[in-house]
């Protein structure tokens, strides 16, 4: 039961959040901002497993987000909306609710694709260079959808609201809101049981010392595909969920400025830990809809902010430490694989 | 044609090498991308519209005596240069040198640099507002047509300075002492103090060098296009910092063949294919070489010992 208990908890947490938004005790605006934060966790904990748990620099992965985005959206107004491009639905709105998770699993995989596209040259290079390669991974997406004019280039792609109407007119729910949860938790889970694996052992150890690792027989170039892999096919499922919740999206909203954000809440929360990712994904993104009235000073503070906190704490929130290292009482409730 | 292009890419690279300089400078000691560089350009060529305002008698305090534009230009270039250092040294005193006193991970310095330039970028925009100031003319411009291709002097200008800066820098780094202690400290910095280097002085130095090259390439980027605005450091930034790596970072040939590279491609790919494709065209074609060289073109791959 109490090893339950957190995903008890959990649940309990979602369906009151959803009951709560369905019958209109939260305002629109207090429910966007939940579903960015589990967005936001979803792209911190995923950019974690590079930049934390691997120790490499990956500055692009707001270009991951943007596939994910894309192909997402595209999939959604080709089935279920008549649109010039594309033509009629091809599937019945209403069927939206059972697909729609499956359109962001597939946007998650062209990500991934691109992600593992990326890992490639990374195969042979480190550090330094591969930040330029992600950098420039960034600049490349951002660009060929600002070119690929089918999609609305550089003007942008609407029409998810449509999409997101029509999953409330068959059952009235806040689907986006629902799916948010479920892939936040699916998320948490998969990286969680990722990283207390084999393979999570053999990526901590690439970060330690690559050659010692090799030599300790541990194949450095599978472990940085699947990692980069896994990273970049949750940042396209945090994008699909991102377009679903904006209702329009343009290559502008994936930028440099969108990987430092998420950057900036990695180290916020501490490299190599999960809860910190999670802590910090929450009270980034509250402290962000906090500052708003203070709007461009806003982003003169935060980066302050982090400046001092690097100063006197360079290790984030957490650090490399979980929890449940910090509370060892909260072992009892969440199952801890390690060992 | 192609000679017009090949002179508008020499002017362009050249901006891109005086900034990709900075970047390379900086790495090749402390090993560290100084992410905040391409805003230290942004405030470069502010502080030199300040400075060219206020020589020009545009504001209320007024000096005694006039000055003709071309002397304008160059006392422009010099206060900016130093005040825009002071500027670097100020940022790696403040927010670099405390965290490399604690010995934190390199990653953390990075992160450090990129906020800085996020607070640079975001507090020029909130104190001076985003609208675009454009620059004062200076130097008048006077147009030259031999054999059918057209230049400025401005172009001439800029693309002989950044040789005369390359020509320097190089001088500085492979003939003097204090351009020894540099490579000194990017090869090894623990034996470094041991042979009496004062590192913190020599970093000082380094941070000099780039940001009053940023500097310059500030005042010349907004002599040749005379729009400033907050963001113009950003992109120019990242992209610089592309071309120091292609070009092998922590050298500085590197950093000028990088920075001509990119300034020739975005060119030519500009000219060719319709100009939203010069992005992607550019940034794929380093992506090749840097898969063709991992090191970049000049970089070593160094042997890690075990």
């Amino acid at each position: 039961m109490k090893r339950y208990l957190s995903t008890i908890l959990y649940t309990l947490l979602s369906i009151v959040v959803i009951a709560a938004a369905r019958f209109g005790l939260i305002n629109p605006y207090e429910q966007i901002v939940i579903m960015f934060i589990g967005i936001n966790i979803i792209l911190c904990s995923s950019l974690n497993l590079i930049n934390g748990y691997m120790g490499e620099f990956s500055c692009g992965h707001a270009g991951f987000m943007a596939v994910g985005a894309y192909v997402t959206s595209i999939l959604n107004i080709w089935f279920f909306t008549s649109s010039p491009v594309f033509g009629g639905p091809l599937f019945s709105p209403g069927s939206a609710i059972f697909i729609f998770p499956l359109t962001l699993i597939a946007g998650g995989a062209a990500a991934a694709l691109a992600g593992m596209l990326v890992a490639i040259p990374s195969v042979r290079t480190r550090g330094d260079y591969l930040a330029i390669i992600t950098l420039a991974v960034n600049y490349i997406v951002k660009s060929s959808i600002e070119n690929i004019q089918v999609i609305g280039g550089a003007r942008g792609f609407m029409g998810m609201g449509k999409v997101v109407d029509s999953m409330t007119s068959a059952i009235n729910l806040p689907w986006v809101m629902i799916w948010i949860f479920v892939f936040t938790a699916t998320c948490i889970w998969i990286l969680n049981h990722f990283v207390n694996s084999t393979y999570g052992k053999g990526i901590i150890a690439v970060r330690d010392d690559e050659i010692a690792a090799e030599i300790m027989s541990v194949n450095t170039n599978r472990m940085k595909m699947v990692a980069f892999t896994l990273s970049s096919g949750l940042a396209g499922i945090a994008g699909g969920l991102f377009a679903h919740v904006l209702g329009y999206i343009n290559p502008g909203s994936f930028t440099i400025m969108k990987s430092t954000e998420i950057m900036v809440m990695v180290y916020l929360g501490g490299m190599g830990s999960l809860s910190g990712s999670v802590l910090s994904a929450v009270s980034f993104t509250l402290l962000m809809e906090i500052l708003r009235p203070l709007q461009v000073y806003k982003w003169v503070l935060i980066p302050l902010l982090l400046i001092i906190l690097m100063l006197y704490r360079p290790e984030g929130i957490m650090g490399n430490r979980e929890l449940t290292d910090v509370f060892p009482k909260l072992r009892r409730f969440f199952p801890s694989r390690e060992l | 044609m192609f000679f017009q292009h090949f002179l508008n890419a020499l002017q362009w690279g050249s901006f891109y090498a005086l900034i990709a300089l900075g970047y390379t400078l900086v790495y090749g000691v402390l090993l560290l991308i100084n992410f905040a560089h391409g805003d230290i350009f942004m405030v470069g060529a502010y502080i030199a519209f300040f400075i060219a305002s206020f020589l020009l008698g545009s504001y209320s305090l007024q000096l005694p005596f006039a000055m003709d534009g071309n002397t304008i230009f160059v006392i422009t270039i010099v206060i900016t240069m130093v005040v825009t250092s002071c500027v670097g040294v100020t940022i790696e005193r403040v927010a670099y040198r405390p965290l490399r006193k604690k010995g934190a991970g390199r990653l953390y310095v990075v992160i450090t640099a990129l906020m800085c330039g996020l607070v640079l970028e975001n507090g020029n925009l909130a104190l001076l507002g985003a609208s675009r100031k454009s620059f004062p003319e200076l130097i008048e411009k006077s147009i030259y047509t031999i054999g059918g291709i057209t230049f400025t002097n401005v172009k001439i200008l800029v693309i002989v300075t950044t040789i005369i800066v390359f020509i320097l820098l190089e001088t500085i780094v492979r003939k003097t002492k204090l351009g020894m202690a540099m490579r000194a400290i990017s090869y090894d910095s623990v034996a470094v103090l041991l042979m009496g280097i004062p590192l913190d002085v020599v970093i000082v130095f380094t941070f000099i060098l780039g940001s009053s090259m940023a500097a310059l390439a500030g005042v010349l980027f907004v002599t040749a296009y005379p729009v400033l605005e907050p963001y113009m450091g950003a992109m120019v930034g990242w992209k610089a910092f592309i071309a120091a790596v292609v070009g092998g970072i922590g050298e500085i040939r590197g950093a000028f063949v990088g920075g001509f590279i990119l300034g020739f491609v975005e060119i030519y790919v500009a000219a060719v294919f319709p100009s939203t494709l010069r992005d992607l065209i550019a940034f794929a074609i380093l992506l090749l070489l840097l898969s063709l060289k991992p090191t970049g073109i000049f970089g070593i791959a160094r042997a890690q010992k075990i």
